[in-house]
């Protein structure tokens, strides 16, 4: 990541202080070091630490009561054991599979649309974004009015269609894709903006060769648009499934997981273990098992970027 | 012309306001837009983007005017759009009876202070990795970045033992503010940005103010840290509108209603207080983001960008 560290004319100071005494040689490092000494002391306190003793936890009994002490496996096989766990990933996995339905297509059709658009852009842009700079709770509580059986917008705006009401969230079988529509209308709009940027990126001349040749907008749309926007829409589909995995905040304010367990999320049976319970251990083997899943994706997205950027 | 092209490494904000008016083609030509059949289906899709706009537009509108409601005409079924009687004071009754003064203060002392830090932090890491080859730089460079494949989520319980007990100096942060400032300076990928574009300032300038007998200290603050106003400028508004939608942290580490920022102490009042006066809160507590937003849309959208290409 690091071959643009700086060569060139440093190499003469470099030089220099290396005829230089051993002393001029050793207060540069000292310098060096001394900037990075507030980075390298916080890095290592909330991150490097934390890390490290993420695992270590996992294989103890952590209660903040007794101290801490060696259990061995027993944790895993406790949390392999709560029927809830497999609950929360399947709700977790559905959570990131209808994030993907909409929240991967939306975007893109708005960046599109949006693209094309001559007029109003700045206006376009900037609706669709707002959402994305509300404070969660903000968000959160103004859906959950929002679906509101009675009183709230969502039942009204189904009314003039002529849809019947739906129980939204107060029903297993609707309140995860409740939670998908909002997190999709809160983070539509960052992912629509990372779309339009690569899309000014692609050369008119690809387009006006094509034209030439013939080429209808949908295949133009197929042949040019998608290649390449290629590889932006591979990586924000895995910052996505990232995102998704992680999901808290939602079904915290919400539901609390409810209703039957049906919005229970990885994230939020850590929180529960770990708050409610007072099982750290516990807790942080969760938390081991859902960065173990993480990493992998994390991974494909490194390599991604990498290749990207050649 | 391919500022956002992927081949590009540097960071830059994007040129001119990008209202559309570039001669640029895209999916359909400028041509084709002026043929009859081509404006027709033009203003079908200016029409439909209108319309869309509504899925975002309509829900906020609706926030701010159920802020002005009664508290009994919230409740009511089928629901009203326009408030019956205004009532604006609403706005007052919530900043008074929520004690939103206490909180509002509480998030902006929250919100500089993580700014203050996260800047100071990574600039100086930054400048330390990009232009005083400290010893092992490359490989402090990779442990730095490889945070970022560890997501903060999952290692939430050990950071917050940590911060329950700091380890070395033995002490608790908990319901202190520092609890909040110090793990908001983590941030690798501003140390990334940063010294990615201190990369890119010309040699011959601090080599110039070396050879004049400036130290690194003072190459640091009169010529990287002037020279890097724009992406200096981007980190600090995520800092800030960051800080200001944090949720989840704040509630676990500042339990002291307190020291609760605004986010935080909604969720513990919306149990007890009427909805109206919650919703009204909601508005209020948009508006400091939106209005940043507002300000500083290019610069937001240039770390949007490049956040999102380069992760």
């Amino acid at each position: 990541m690091s071959e643009g560290v700086a060569t060139g004319p440093i190499t003469e100071l470099t030089r220099q202080s290396r005829s230089g005494s051993a002393r001029a040689l050793a207060g540069r490092h000292l310098t060096a070091l001394a900037f990075l000494l507030p980075a390298l002391l916080l890095f290592a306190l909330f991150s490097w630490y934390p890390i490290v003793q993420g695992l270590i936890l996992s294989f103890q009994r952590v209660d903040l009561v007794r101290p801490a002490e060696w259990i061995g496996l027993s944790n895993f096989r406790l949390i392999f054991n709560d029927p809830l766990f497999y609950q929360a990933w399947r709700n977790t996995g559905q959570f990131a599979l209808y994030g993907l339905l909409f929240g991967y297509l939306v975007p893109f059709i708005l960046a599109v649309a949006i693209n094309e658009a001559r007029h109003l852009q700045s206006y376009f842009r900037l609706a669709f974004y707002l959402p994305v700079v509300l404070p969660p709770i903000v968000s959160v509580f103004l859906w959950q009015w929002i679906y509101d059986p009675g009183s709230g917008l969502a039942n009204t705006a189904l009314g003039w269609v002529g849809i019947g009401p739906q129980p939204w969230l107060q029903s297993p079988d609707t309140a995860m894709l409740s939670l998908v529509i909002l997190a999709t209308w809160s983070n539509a709009g960052a992912t629509m903006l990372i779309y339009l940027a690569a899309l000014q990126g692609i050369p008119s001349s690809l387009y006006d060769a094509a034209e030439v040749d013939g080429a209808s907008l949908w295949r133009r749309l197929l042949d040019i648009t998608l290649p390449q926007m290629r590889f932006v829409m591979l990586i924000t589909l895995i910052l996505q499934i990232i995102g998704t995995m992680q999901v808290f905040t939602e079904p915290f304010v919400l539901t609390d997981g409810g209703p039957a367990n049906a919005t229970l999320t990885v994230m939020l049976l850590l929180y529960r273990y770990a708050f409610q319970y007072g099982n750290y251990g516990a807790a942080s083997a969760i938390g081991l098992i859902l960065f173990a899943a993480l990493v992998v994706l994390s991974l494909i997205y490194l390599w991604l970027t990498r290749r990207f950027a050649q | 012309m391919n500022l956002a092209a992927p081949s590009t490494r540097r960071f830059r904000l994007p040129r001119g306001g990008g209202d559309g008016q570039s001669p640029e083609r895209t999916l359909t030509s400028p041509l084709s837009r002026h043929q009859p059949g081509g404006r027709v289906s033009y203003a079908i899709l200016l029409a439909v983007l209108l319309f869309a706009t509504l899925a975002t537009v309509v829900p906020l509108l609706w926030m701010v005017l159920g802020g002005l409601k009664t508290s009994t005409e919230i409740f009511r079924s089928p629901p009203t759009f326009l408030p019956e009687q205004w009532r604006w004071n609403n706005f007052q009754d919530s900043w008074d009876s929520l004690r939103y003064s206490l909180y509002f203060r509480n998030t902006v002392a929250l919100a500089v202070g993580s700014w203050l830090i996260q800047i100071v932090v990574a600039a100086t890491a930054a400048y330390s990795l990009s232009r005083l080859q400290p010893l092992f730089g490359r490989v402090i460079l990779i442990m730095f970045i490889g945070t970022l494949m560890v997501p903060a989520d999952a290692y939430l319980i050990p950071r917050y033992l940590t911060v329950l007990e700091v380890p070395v100096f033995g002490i608790s942060l908990a319901d202190t503010w520092w609890a909040v400032w110090l793990p908001a300076a983590v941030s690798a990928f501003n140390i990334f940005l940063l010294k990615s574009f201190f990369d890119q300032i010309p040699q011959d300038l601090t080599d110039a103010a070396i050879l004049d007998g400036a130290n690194a200290w003072q190459v640091f603050i009169q010529i990287i840290l002037p020279l890097s106003r724009p992406v200096i400028a981007v980190v600090s508004i995520f800092a800030f509108i960051n800080s200001w939608k944090d949720f989840f942290w704040p509630l676990l580490v500042l339990t002291d209603p307190d020291l609760q920022p605004i986010s935080v102490a909604l969720y513990r009042l919306s149990e007890s207080e009427s909805l109206n006066l919650i919703i009204a809160a909601l508005a209020i507590a948009s508006l400091p983001p939106l209005i940043a937003f507002l300000i500083f849309q290019r610069q937001i959208i240039a770390g949007i960008t490049f956040s999102g290409l380069k992760g």
